[in-house]
């Protein structure tokens, strides 16, 4: 297939590929921009593993055409925090066990950075209801729940600008 | 003073920033110059002679770099010495849909499916049988799937233990029934990726998502036939195994044997519907139990038949059914057990090792028959157990080591915990608690090659700036063993955790490990680690006894200081004690090991090797539910869980591992089935495999128990697969005393809860002997 170029605003930065243009987000994060961060873990958008943001809502890159978010801004785990840093969502997921395999990591991440920028004060079954769409195999979501609490702990103490940069500012880089 | 300074602490795992910055590498993550991409063709067929292989097309294609077929690998392999009858692509017939023919090595994935399309193989059918009862009457055995396995019977066993005769001749109250489990698999979140990579000297790097590098350093050497000298495997950070990636899985060797092929790196990642048919998860089991009580509630005598579908190939399967006869016993006092194991053979995917090993199917039903009867005992099913307690330390009838037992104090716990005196038998229709216990091994004491060799060895060094550096053999693959060895060798030099870097699962740096399976890493790398610090203490307090003008008896190392326990002013810091040490010997290097105790490896009969260990893991549960009798909709609510890990070296990763095996229990009880139609899997996703999301799982609440074990390193046994299987009774029991029904069939789904309710309903003489197990062959 004839390849297309594609600008893509990705983290805050402004990439050129050559890509076929039914090439899926996921693969030219992956393939394309060397982002391994998010991570394929099904065929059939079940999974949740590779979610990112897509102006600022939380999407699956392994159904959405790399080509259709050529203008978007696109936020993937490797984008939450700059480099050396981590989002308080990073660190409450680091510090109360949320990651085990680590694998549904950066999904759950996404999620929950996309549920704590719409509600910065969720319910129990709030978080539940939103993590909802990502899998994990590994700890039963208890320790997930405690590394959203925390996150959210680390979140109001930290200023937005510093620790959790905003997509909107983003693109004027 | 504390008891310890870093031992018990939750230290968060170390590679924990690796994982949440999205900067960690797994298998697929991994990209070299010139990697051509790896696909292989599967068989359409459960049954099938193969005729004829015609790759000529394939190989003709543009980008095409290699095509391999059985010819290029004929040796057989299989992660049992017994069961070597695997081959990584097959040339006579295929035993399964998905069952590996030939693969192709391409510049792209899309090269290298369009040539599968290219590879002409000629198939003649034969008669597939699917029903492990089915299989076990075949007696044509042209229609045999292995030819040396009459009547399909991969392996069977039969123990008797004790006068069985005589227990239920003294038994007051005897009850028997028949019990099913549904095939249920791991779903880790990563699936399977290897990346081979073939080094211009002729030798071979193979990075994949491996439980057990060395077992696939052995398989690799056997297939490729090279020295495993010649052969470097290395674990990259691995995204959940649960079993499923504890044997060599076929897409390994393929990936190795194209590299060796086309002399190019290649790698393959499975979809997740490969995933699915590369299984090895657990079987689907038929199990017969008869359990004899006494008035007062003890057991006299048990007797237990299981027939187990095994898939095509040998796998874990001897294993596997071992484990469910000889772990019936060292949780609860069992006089005399007979058991008859049938391990069949079925033209589906292989099963395995999973998450509980064998144990699990055996323990639903053995605890649902304790359920029962404690009522016809007119007993509380709590004070049942109770009545049946092992007083440990202990020898089993099948001649385990019981060294530590902490499930009397698991049962008070939940018992307390979940308010189960004010509810069991009082909460309102439709509403219920249940409870059940089980165990599982801190590592096995035999090794599945038997050598008197160890199972496990550490090396410590270390450097100039007092950097220590662990090399071990043993896989991190989520569960945070990494983590608890570098807390173990910190307490014992004294020093912080953030001073140790841990190198670990690569064979051409790490001493042999065998691997991330059941439940052996924290006990047996665990104890290497604690020999291997004292090797290494013992010689910094030598050298520091010279600088400090002391006995090194009296030494101590603490914060970062070793000093004398006399005069704590007497004292050098770390650094200093470790120049002082490289000044007197030049290099500061230690080991350390673990085999279990001969005392540990249990009896001497046939089938007696699997099952010992040096020691056992315990738990009990209680679970609310709720079942909508108009609907049979099965709610969970909550599961009190408390887990005897002897000590908890690290309470944060053990809660986590604890919460993890009951969800995977919860799974399997209540929605996890793999569905089968002539041999093609109905579910090969995760969407309609329905592993459970957090809209359906329930509130766990886990008691760590800490028993102390006196052979586990500071104490600590197995913590991450013990609290599985209890919970699946836990839920069946709870179903009953919601709306008094039992299921004795996994998964518990409303059909089934509706179907018993509806049953109830009828006028008890129609009523039919129904077990609620389903016929065979339905689903």
């Amino acid at each position: 297939m004839e390849k297309i170029l594609l600008k893509l605003c990705v983290n805050g930065e402004i990439y050129q590929v050559a890509v076929p243009p039914n090439k899926l987000l996921l693969d030219v994060l992956r393939e394309d921009l060397g982002l391994t961060g998010s991570k394929r873990g099904c065929d059939d958008s079940s999974c949740g593993c590779c979610a990112v943001l897509i102006d600022g809502t939380p999407m699956l890159s392994c159904v959405a055409l790399a080509a259709s978010y050529a203008g978007a801004e696109i936020t993937t785990v490797e984008g939450l925090a700059p480099p050396g840093e981590l989002h308080p969502v990073q660190e409450g997921f680091a510090v109360s066990g949320g990651a085990q395999c680590g694998y549904c990591t950066p999904g759950f991440l996404i999620s929950t950075k996309a549920l704590l920028d719409r509600n910065p004060e969720p319910t129990l079954e709030e978080i539940r209801e939103a993590l909802s769409s990502n899998l994990c195999r590994c700890t039963g979501y208890m320790q997930i729940y405690e590394s959203v609490r925390l996150a959210l702990e680390r979140w109001k103490q930290v200023p937005r600008a510093a620790g959790a940069r905003q997509p909107a500012a983003q693109g004027s880089q | 003073m504390a008891e310890f300074s870093v031992i018990g602490k939750p230290l968060p795992m170390t590679d924990a920033r690796a994982k949440v910055t999205g900067l960690g590498k797994y298998a697929d993550d991994l990209v070299v110059p010139g990697m051509l991409m790896g696909k292989i063709l599967h068989s359409p067929y459960p049954h099938a002679r193969i005729r004829r292989i015609d790759t000529t097309r394939a190989e003709a294609l543009p980008g095409v770099k290699a095509v391999a077929t059985g010819r290029d690998a004929p040796n057989p392999y299989g992660i049992l010495p017994i069961g070597h009858d695997e081959r990584v692509f097959q040339t006579d017939k295929v035993r399964y849909i998905g069952d590996n023919v030939a693969a192709v090595a391409a510049t792209s994935l899309d090269v290298a499916e369009q040539a599968l399309a290219l590879i002409d193989v000629e198939y003649e059918p034969l008669p597939a049988v699917f029903d492990p009862l089915e299989a076990m009457q075949v007696e044509n055995p042209e229609h045999w799937i292995h030819s040396n396995k009459p009547r399909n019977i991969e392996k069977e066993y039969h123990h008797v233990f004790g006068d069985v005769e005589r227990g239920f001749a003294e038994a007051e109250i005897i009850h028997a029934e028949r019990f099913y489990a549904g095939e249920v698999t791991h779903a880790a979140m990563e699936p399977h990726a290897t990346l081979a990579v073939w080094e211009p000297d002729e030798r071979l790097t193979v990075y994949s998502s491996t439980q057990v590098p060395y077992y696939l350093q052995r398989t690799l050497s056997n297939v490729c036939e090279m020295p495993m000298s010649h052969i470097r495997v290395v674990k990259p950070l691995v995204g959940g195994g649960f079993g499923g990636k504890s044997e060599v899985i076929p897409l390994e060797v393929a990936a190795a044997v194209l590299a060796k092929k086309a002399r190019r790196p290649v790698k393959i990642t499975y979809t997740r519907e490969e995933v699915f048919y590369a299984h090895r998860g657990r079987p689907s089991s038929y199990m017969d139990l008869k359990v004899g009580i006494t008035r007062e509630g003890r057991i006299t005598a048990v007797e237990a038949r299981m027939v187990q579908d095994g898939g095509a190939y040998c796998g874990y399967g001897p294993v596997t059914v071992l484990y469910s006869g000889n772990l019936l016993h060292a949780i609860y006092d069992i006089p005399a057990a007979r058991y008859d194991g049938y391990r069949v053979l079925t033209n589906k995917p292989a099963c395995g090792a999973m998450r509980g090993h064998g144990t699990v199917n055996m323990r639903f039903a053995f605890e649902c028959m304790l359920d029962v009867l404690a009522e016809k005992a007119g007993l509380d099913p709590v004070e049942l157990r109770r009545r049946n307690l092992l007083r440990a330390p202990c020898i089993t009838a099948n001649q385990l080591r019981v060294t530590s037992y902490g499930l009397p104090e698991c049962i008070e716990r939940v018992v307390e915990r979940s308010g189960w005196s004010a509810k069991r038998g009082k909460l309102p229709f439709g509403r219920g608690i249940g409870m059940a216990c089980s165990h599982y091994v801190s590592g096995a004491a035999n090794p599945i090659i038997r050598s008197n060799m160890p199972h496990t060895t550490v090396h410590i060094k270390v450097d100039r700036d007092a950097g220590v550096t662990v090399y071990t053999g043993a896989s991190e693959i989520g569960q945070g063993s990494d983590t608890v060895q570098i807390q173990i060798v910190a307490e014992v030099l004294g020093v912080r955790p953030e001073r140790i870097r841990l190198v670990a699962a690569d064979t051409e740096l790490t001493p042999v490990d065998l691997g991330s399976y059941s439940s052996r890493v924290t006990f047996m790398a665990g104890n290497a680690c604690l020999e291997a610090a004292r090797n290494l203490r013992a010689q910094l307090f030598d050298a520091a006894a010279k600088k400090l003008d002391c006995a090194p008896e009296v030494l101590e190392a603490l914060d970062e200081r070793i000093f004398s326990r006399h005069d704590r002013e007497r004292s050098l810091r770390f650094e200093e004690a470790v120049a002082a040490a490289l000044e007197s010997q030049g290099a500061l290097v230690a080991k350390g090991t673990y085999a279990p105790p001969e005392e540990a490896r249990g009896g001497t009969f046939k089938g007696a090797g699997v099952g010992p260990s040096p020691a056992y893991s315990y738990s009990a549960q209680t679970a609310e539910v709720s079942v909508d009798p108009e609907t049979g909709q099965l709610t969970v609510h909550r599961i009190v869980v408390a887990h005897d890990c002897g000590r908890a070296l690290n309470p944060l990763t053990v809660e986590g591992q604890v919460e993890g095996s009951v969800y995977m229990g919860f799974g399997q009880a209540v929605q996890e089935e793999m569905i089968w139609r002539n041999g093609r899997l109905m579910n090969p996703s995760l969407l309609e495999y329905r592993i459970p999301t957090t809209l359906e799982t329930p509130l766990i609440e886990s008691i760590i128990v800490e028993s102390r074990d006196p052979e586990g390193p500071f104490g600590a046994k197995e913590a991450g697969e013990g609290s599985l299987a209890a919970t699946l009774p836990a839920i069946a029991s709870a179903v009953y005393d919601a709306v008094g029904v039992r299921i004795h069939s996994l998964p518990i789904t409303p059909e089934k809860i509706l179907a018993a309710l509806q049953e109830k309903r009828r006028p008890a003489a129609r009523r039919a002997e129904d077990s609620g197990v389903p016929p065979r062959g339905e689903r």
